[in-house]
């Protein structure tokens, strides 16, 4: 399937800062799930700092924008084939071991609620894996704006409402205490109906013999030719596509529109 | 006052006297002796006071390791050296050398490949599910292979040819103010002591070291390397080492507010503009170095430090997660390190450790528990630990039924029979305990100048050398040939 993507945020800040300085995981690699066919990021007078792709196989680059600004704008605008591959995630170069990512992190840690929601009688992981993703659906009921971005999984598990980022970082907390290594991606995903959010988050889980496999328990699904992966990380702002810091005082307001197409050929 | 006998927990323990051997002086300080005995009643009074009064005037205050404590405090500076003929530092040399390079190729080695874990040699869960493993550092492979450019590492003595290794430290050691103060402050008071003595000079560290951190300037850099120190600030109880280490190599002492990123580099704030920074010695820890990468409230950092040393731009010293190799569990396994990386045998030993997750080393510790010290994998600062031969029956029964709760916990050393050195306290000159730590440092090319720390327990029988619990520093000595 080719994809289209425009993916425009824009910060408006109260009162002019001396400079914006940003990393950025807003390119996709490739693997045999999806292509780049073209891709671009562009940020308002920004200067790029060096580009590479880090441990986890992600491409990562630092930008520089000099103030005085009040505002900036990140644009990415791309297409990219994709393929299906049933979720596995094959011939994406990293070198971080699976057994990095056991370790938990705040946002990821499992209360008595989770733990409970863990015990699952399983003893295949792939069947662990599907059986935790079905429980995290049947958990937490999809809900804007009942959480925010800093919620933690053991937050989420007692609200039982959430969004995407919400899911899977329940589903991490839930098998990295099951002991598979565990991880939350961040991407874009073609969406048919108004629910589902074009800018995306599942879970990836590490199972014996197949390597990561991608779990949607907001879709419940694994991710297919509709999503595009962008980068991993331990938890959700540890996976940020974006992370930012300005010098100067103030929240910035923060406005995004994401645009998911498929295009015909 | 040969080979002083202290009881110890009911069992007498003999320890290594570095000056006397069977009633005779050692070689090293047959020139010490004569000098100690030919100082005038009224002048180590003098001297001592003197050498007070330089400290404070220098400033060095610091208190030793992070110990905390009053950083204000003055640590107490003992006028009597400590010797190393050339023959002993020769070995000694030799053997920090080989755990430097070691623990440096552990540390490429687990951000790369991990063969050594793929070889079964160490567990996986030790490296990868450590606190101080660094996923943002896994597949960047620094400038010249170094992750751990000074590498300060901790021996005790226990007899003529006898030393252990008692920890490695990765990150940031600190304390070689202390090394080259102790030395200019004997120097000034004593100066018949370095016409009588040919003794080796340490005065090369701050070139050596210089030169060390240049050999690692990245490849984007194509010229002379700008080298800065980057401090946490005044308020950090080694201030003081930071900037005399400024001082001594001639480079800048910055704070994270003089650092900014522009584009693929690092930049310095000067009354001229920006200066491009092409190397940084860095005496912040991880977690503070960038609130991108690390810790999002970090206000002593640079934004944007790690995606520019990642993308080759800067070199930082010690490198992110090189606390890895020093971890107390990865410890025990640095032997193993040097056979594996180097196929060398370890010239210096580790302190056997006994790790009470395993079933028969179990068994050994609960039998032994009187006589040996008892640590918590993760404690430190000597939390969480039980010293067998100073316990009570109560406090020996009540860690008895921790460490069965929880074997994997806890891991078990021999309580070690530290040297003693001739040490001026109130009654005259007498024995006391001593450590001492080098400072290793890992460039192109490793280097170690001839000395280091040495930390003297200044209380009689103490085997506790930290400045924390009474401990004081001497000037170490290593003689010419």
């Amino acid at each position: 399937m080719l994809i289209a993507v425009d993916h425009l945020t824009t910060w408006r800040y109260p009162a002019p800062v001396r400079g914006v300085v940003q990393s950025h995981r807003l390119r996709p690699a490739q693997h045999d799930g999806q292509k780049i066919v073209d891709w671009g990021v562009t940020v308002t007078d920004g200067t790029p700092g060096g580009s590479f792709r880090d441990g986890a196989g992600d491409w990562v680059q630092g930008w520089t924008i000099r103030g005085p600004l009040s505002e900036i704008a990140v644009r990415v605008t791309g297409m990219v084939e994709t393929a299906d591959t049933a979720g596995i995630l094959r011939g994406h170069r990293e070198s971080i071991p699976p057994e990095a990512w056991l370790r938990e992190t705040p946002a990821t840690r499992p209360d008595a609620a989770i733990r409970a929601l863990a015990a699952v009688a399983a003893a295949d992981p792939l069947d662990l894996a599907h059986a935790l993703s079905a429980a995290v659906a049947d958990a937490i009921a999809w809900e804007p704006g009942a959480t925010h971005a800093a919620t933690t999984a053991a937050e989420t598990m007692a609200a039982g409402r959430g969004v995407c980022q919400d899911h899977a970082q329940v589903l991490i907390a839930a098998a990295r205490h099951c002991g598979r290594p565990a991880r939350y991606v961040a991407g874009y995903m073609l969406t048919a109906t108004e629910k589902a959010e074009a800018a995306h988050a599942w879970a990836e889980i590490h199972i014996p013999g197949l390597g990561w496999v991608g779990f949607d328990p907001a879709n419940r699904c694994c991710p297919d030719a509709r999503y595009v992966r962008l980068g991993s990380g331990r938890d959700a702002q540890d996976a940020a596509p974006v992370r930012g810091i300005a010098r100067g005082p103030g929240e910035a307001a923060l406005d995004v529109a994401v645009a998911v197409r498929s295009v015909q050929q | 006052m040969a080979g002083r006998q202290t009881r110890n927990g009911g069992r007498v323990t003999a320890y290594f006297n570095e000056m006397y051997e069977d009633g005779r002086v050692r070689a090293p300080y047959a020139r010490l002796e004569d000098w100690m005995r030919h100082m005038p009643a009224g002048l180590r009074s003098l001297k001592q006071a003197e050498a007070e009064d330089l400290f404070r005037r220098i400033g060095i205050t610091f208190a030793v390791y992070g110990e905390g404590g009053d950083p204000d405090r003055l640590i107490p500076f003992d006028m009597f050296p400590r010797v190393f003929t050339a023959a002993e530092w020769a070995r000694l040399e030799r053997g920090i050398k080989q755990r430097a390079r070691a623990l440096n190729a552990f540390l490429v080695d687990i951000y790369q490949r991990g063969e050594i874990v793929r070889a079964g040699r160490i567990p996986a869960r030790l490296v990868y599910q450590n606190e101080a493993y660094e996923k943002a550092v896994a597949g960047i492979r620094p400038p010249k292979g170094v992750y751990s450019h000074i590498v300060g590492i901790d021996l005790v003595r226990t007899g003529p040819d006898e030393f252990f290794v008692l920890e490695d430290n990765c990150r940031t050691p600190s304390g070689v103010s202390y090394m080259l103060e102790n030395r200019e402050i004997m120097m000034r008071m004593f100066p018949e002591l370095f016409q009588a003595n040919r003794i080796q000079p340490v005065d090369a560290y701050s070139d050596l070291l210089r030169r060390t951190l240049a050999s690692v300037a990245p490849a984007k850099c194509d010229r002379d390397p700008c080298i800065v120190i980057l401090t946490p600030g005044h308020f950090n109880s080694a201030y003081y080492e930071h900037s005399f280490l400024a001082d001594l190599m001639g480079v800048e002492l910055v704070e994270g507010q003089d650092l900014f990123v522009e584009g693929e580099f690092v930049w310095m704030r000067t009354t001229q503009g920006p200066k491009r920074v092409d190397v940084i010695y860095r005496r912040i820890d991880d977690a503070f170095l960038d609130p991108l990468c690390f810790r999002p409230d970090s206000v002593l950092g640079v934004p944007g430090l790690m995606d520019v040393y990642r993308s080759g731009g800067v070199a930082l010293c010690s490198a992110p997660g090189a606390g890895v190799a020093d971890d107390k569990a990865v410890y025990t396994f640095v032997p193993e390190m040097i056979r594996f990386y180097l196929g060398e045998e370890p010239i210096l030993q580790n302190v056997p450790t006994w790790q009470c997750a395993r079933e028969a080393d179990l068994a050994y510790v609960m039998d032994r528990l009187p006589e040996l010290v008892v640590k918590e994998v993760h404690g430190s600062g000597g939390y969480g630990m039980l010293v067998g031969p100073k316990a009570s029956a109560e406090q020996i029964a009540a860690f008895r039924a921790k460490i069965a709760a929880d074997p994997a916990n806890y891991i078990a050393q021999p309580t070690l029979a530290l040297s003693t050195v001739p040490t001026f306290v109130a009654e005259g000159v007498a024995p006391r305990h001593v450590d001492l730590r080098p400072y290793c440092l890992v460039g192109e090319r490793v280097e170690l100048v001839p000395g280091g720390l040495t930390r003297v327990a200044l209380t009689e029988g103490s085997l506790v050398v930290n400045s924390s619990q009474g401990g004081g520093v001497k000037d170490t000595w290593v003689l010419a040939e």
